[in-house]
């Protein structure tokens, strides 16, 4: 059965995306943010600064540092002690925690961190697409994609609940389209304290940093233990497979919101032709699909909002039936000539019985508009596929050829 | 024994890894020569210089990687690096 959205009209407001997901912050009750700016992440952390300068966040620090590296690492501490800890950032400043980012999952701190996913330099760009968090895809951290201001904030709620479980420990990022999300107004519900009290129970992990109860976190594994850690870090991305469905299914319940568990589906009952893809372009498809069925096109979506645990068994129950996959990619894996999520789709479809012509766009590469007329062309050439076949794989969308 | 995810553990590990197998080279005292100044024992990486209640000093071989940074900073050229003998 699945599941509505009703959104109460009297509790909008009109905010910036970055406003609605600091508000989330703050109403999940953080004990340390640690902040350095980087467009277009910045509104984040300012909007939590100043909601600490005018008293609204109790019993938190926020630390300002000289770097993304020392924003994670300053939450490493703070998570061991015990703090809810948070941050947010992008592109670069994203791709420099790398080494922290290793250290944060293996010693299962259950920080929550934004993404404002952004474009990777070089060539600089500051616009969106997703190469930025895709390239920490094996880090270890959870990682969600929102489809508007209202999922990205909503999520984190969502993140700190399924991190913190105690069968998990593990980090999570929340990813939101750079500028598209989280510089837009839009009419959203802020995120109620009264429920998130009830749905978000305070942090009490099981071990803490304690003078006076002194312990070591992430210690020295010879060649004869460290297998097992990255096994047990396994284990626990299967198990948050399963607390992703039941924390949404359980937020639906109490706030009436619900924009997918692992994934969303939207008209893929009778799909002749699924297109998955992840964050803001949803949208665009969802305003394509409702066009085209006008004209009887049997096209749906299928939304991949955790790409971290990748939800095998769920994108292959959806597409199982299916005459034509489109994935969709704002990221490249240079080398391979693809996109992480369809080179992933492809993946777990092997040695199976699903017999499904996949075939991969990357798309939108730095902010590269990404209008309805380019979705209604990879929609034409998915029909193409299904009378004749695959002839290309994966390739560039949109490519200027007179510019190479 | 079971593991504990996070590898969380009692503090002070690394007392019971014993890193001195990794030298090649140990330092050896010439008391004749050594005035006390305390230079090994600040210098030491490894906290491998242990003073004695005479005033001189001794090396905790358990944790001496060998480095030789007391050998090359003693003023009186006092300590000298002997190879390992297996």
């Amino acid at each position: 059965m699945p599941r509505e959205t009703t959104m109460d009209k009297s509790k909008m407001v009109v905010v910036e995306g970055s406003y609605a997901v600091a508000h989330s912050v703050k109403v999940c009750r953080p004990n340390v943010i640690s902040a350095y700016p980087i467009t277009p992440q910045t509104h984040i952390v300012e909007d939590l600064s100043q909601f600490m300068a005018d008293g609204e966040i109790p019993n938190c620090e926020y630390i300002n540092v000289e770097s993304e590296f020392s924003a994670l690492s300053a939450l490493v501490g703070s998570s061991a002690v015990g703090a809810r800890s948070y941050s947010a950032t992008t592109s670069q400043g994203l791709e420099l925690m790398h080494e922290v980012l290793f250290n944060v999952s293996g010693m299962r701190l259950p920080i929550v961190m934004t993404v404002a996913n952004r474009a990777v330099s070089a060539p600089i760009s500051i616009w969106n697409d997703q190469q930025d968090s895709i390239a920490q895809r094996d880090t270890g951290w959870i990682q969600l994609y929102a489809e508007n201001i209202q999922e990205a904030s909503d999520m984190t709620a969502q993140l700190f609940k399924i991190s913190e479980d105690k069968d998990i420990m593990m980090p999570s990022m929340a990813c939101m389209d750079g500028f598209i999300l989280s510089h837009v107004y839009e009419p959203v519900v802020l995120l109620e304290q009264d429920i998130t009290d009830e749905f978000l129970p305070p942090f009490n992990p099981e071990r803490t940093l304690d003078p006076s109860n002194p312990l070591t976190f992430g210690a020295f594994a010879d060649p004869n233990y460290y297998t097992e850690f990255r096994y047990l870090q396994e284990q626990a991305m299967q198990t948050a497979l399963k607390k992703i469905e039941t924390v949404a299914d359980e937020f639906s319940d109490m706030y009436g919101r619900y924009f997918g568990g692992l994934i969303d589906e939207y008209q893929t009952e009778d799909a002749d032709i699924i297109i998955m893809a992840m964050g803001s372009i949803v949208g665009t498809i969802k305003d394509v699909i409702d066009r085209l069925r006008e004209n009887n096109v049997k096209v749906g979506l299928l939304k991949v909002r955790a790409f971290r645990p990748f939800p095998a068994e769920a994108i292959k129950n959806v597409i199982k039936d299916a005459k034509v996959v489109v994935v969709l990619d704002k990221n490249i894996s240079l080398g391979m000539n693809a996109g992480a999520l369809f080179i992933e789709t492809k993946s777990v479809l092997y040695n199976t019985d699903i017999d499904v012509p996949v075939t991969g766009y990357m798309i939108g590469h730095g902010g590269r508009d990404i209008p309805t007329s380019t979705i209604d062309k990879i929609i034409d050439d998915a029909k193409e596929i299904m009378k004749s076949g695959i002839k290309t794989e994966s390739q560039f969308t949109d490519l200027k050829e007179e510019l190479v | 024994m079971k593991i504990v995810p996070g590898a969380v553990c009692e503090a002070g590990t690394s007392r019971a890894n014993k890193t001195g197998g990794w030298r090649t080279f140990k330092p050896v005292y010439d008391y004749d020569k050594c005035i006390k100044c305390k230079l090994c024992e600040l210098l030491c990486p490894d906290s491998a210089v242990k003073p004695r209640e005479d005033g001189y000093f001794e090396f905790d071989y358990d944790f001496c990687k060998g480095c030789g940074i007391c050998a090359n900073e003693c003023p009186k050229d006092a300590i000298t690096m002997e190879l390992e003998e297996k």
